[in-house]
């Protein structure tokens, strides 16, 4: 039994005021949140340190202009106490980064929610604020996947937060409109909240949640099985592949990808006249910009253990590839040789830094 | 006559163990196929994955990294990180449905002149009979 701060308001009112509280209260010194850029519409991601400015602050949209996971990185350390609505990938993407030493969770109020899904990047652009979330939560307060989430998010079994301080009941709370449900996971969620309203004691329930789960894990399995067809050998995958204009936008934007000099963009892979001749020694032809699938499998070997399934990747791909469904997928396999859940707690350690003496015995032999 | 298909297998050999192991299996005038092109490196960690996925994408017909027995390791541990990626790269290359048996990972000491030149031998033997690795033809990689 934890916890729970309960409000009268409907829950995105109810978050901006807990972030004013904050602010106003001094128990933090900003907040990180979405908020709407201009009036026409474009959402990013802000850090606040005055509650005047939470008038334009959205924390619950649906949207993931950038991940907060990359965004937070940079910003901790913190000299100062931070409050951070993000999503549970988000987060999970972020304690992947802490471990990677980039990153520290030390004064940082980590609030997230039961997530519903998060809305592509080219939906969420073209539509209105006021029209593009009224049949998502139609949909998520009945317990129900939306219909116009990332892929991703439509199998994403990890839609509960892990590890945050704050958790906000959101995934079939039919009253989301006019009340609002915190769950204090945490002694500093406790008592940074103190003051602030009325608490009782309660969690999440764990009925709706579960149904939803297997909702989730069923839309899992078809992709899986969808996947499986596509991903044949070496034809399945230029056939996946074989827009890629190599552009490395999905890993810029990937929570994950923490290399300050990547392998791929260094001058190791900067290919010369030299490499060209000797391609078409081999070859006769050559494809140009060389080395795609190479970017992708390579990428996939550092990386994919760590993969969150946030579904950035795929929502910039410029050429419409399904990375984040085959990145996730591959993903879980690789992560499963450990026993792995990437952000599931702080203290694991990453499959590559450690070892067991006693372990695949089959290989090297 | 048509020429028989010799593999090209790429061989990342660790510099302590297993280049000494073929080194021995050269001067114990132990046969094993020319098919093999040993690399030196000074310990089979340094091999990164993507030394691997850049042999396979550039139309080596085979993969093979020698290094110490576990436990052994001239870096006290190199092996064990090994051994991991190794395990991470055939877990990518499975659910791809790339050609997983391409590959191959082999604990090869620097006395055993003898299992040097039989995992060749046999390595070679497997390679053979799949045939020439799909992406010497394709050009797109």
């Amino acid at each position: 039994m934890n916890k729970i701060l309960i409000t009268d308001q409907g829950a995105e009112q109810s978050v901006v005021e807990v972030l004013r509280f904050l602010l106003d209260n001094k128990k933090v010194g900003g907040v990180l949140t979405l908020r709407q850029t201009s009036k026409k519409g474009s959402l990013d991601y802000g850090l606040l340190t005055r509650s005047e400015e939470l008038d334009r602050a959205v924390p619950l949209m649906p949207v993931m202009p950038a991940n907060a996971a990359q965004i937070l990185s940079s910003l901790t350390p913190a000299k100062k106490p931070i409050a951070a609505v993000v999503k549970p990938c988000e987060l999970r993407g972020f304690v992947e980064r802490i471990k990677r030493e980039q990153g520290s969770l030390d004064n940082v109020l980590t609030i997230s929610m039961t997530c519903g899904g998060v809305i592509p990047l080219d939906i969420s652009i073209k539509t209105s604020k006021n029209k593009l979330t009224p049949k998502y939560y139609e949909q998520v307060k009945a317990g129900e996947i939306p219909e116009n989430i990332r892929p991703t998010c439509k199998t994403c079994e990890h839609f509960v937060p892990m590890t945050a301080d704050i958790t906000i009941s959101v995934v079939g709370e039919k009253g989301l409109d006019s009340t609002c449900r915190f769950i204090l996971n945490s002694d500093k969620a406790a008592s940074m909240t103190e003051g602030f309203g009325r608490i009782e004691d309660g969690g999440l329930d764990t009925k709706v949640l579960d149904d939803h789960l297997k909702k989730r894990q069923t839309k899992n399995k078809n992709l899986l099985e969808s996947l499986k067809s596509q991903l044949d050998g070496l034809d399945g995958l230029v056939d996946i592949f074989g827009k890629c204009i190599g552009c490395h936008g999905c890993s810029r934007v990937c929570p994950i990808c923490y290399c300050v000099l990547c392998d791929f963009e260094s001058r190791s892979f900067d290919q010369n006249v030299t490499f060209y001749e000797e391609e078409l020694t081999q070859k006769g032809a050559l494809r140009l910009p060389p080395d795609t699938l190479f970017f992708h499998l390579g990428r996939l070997s550092h990386m994919s253990f760590s993969c969150v399934g946030c579904g950035q990747c795929a929502d910039v791909c410029p050429a419409d590839i399904p990375v984040a469904s085959v990145f996730k997928k591959i993903g879980e396999n690789t992560a499963a040789l450990f026993d792995y859940v990437p952000g599931r707690d702080v203290e694991e350690d990453i499959p590559v830094m450690v070892f067991k003496e006693e372990e695949f015995k089959e290989l090297g032999e | 006559m048509e020429k028989a298909f010799i593999p090209k297998i790429t061989a990342f050999l660790c510099k302590w163990c297993s280049y000494t192991g073929a080194d021995l299996a050269g001067t114990s005038r132990l046969q094993y196929p020319p098919a093999i092109i040993p690399i030196k490196v000074m310990c089979s960690s340094r091999v990164d994955p993507v030394f691997l996925i850049r042999a396979f994408l550039k139309g080596a017909d085979g993969v093979l990294i020698g290094g110490c027995h576990p436990g052994d390791c001239h870096y006290q541990s190199g092996n064990y990180h090994t051994r991991r990626r190794f395990a991470i790269l055939q877990s990518i290359f499975d659910s791809l449905s790339l050609e997983t048996d391409r590959l191959r990972l082999s604990w090869i000491s620097a006395s055993e002149g003898p299992k040097f030149a039989s995992v060749c031998n046999e390595f070679t033997d497997k390679i053979t009979k799949m045939g020439p690795n799909p992406t010497r033809k394709n050009i797109f990689l």
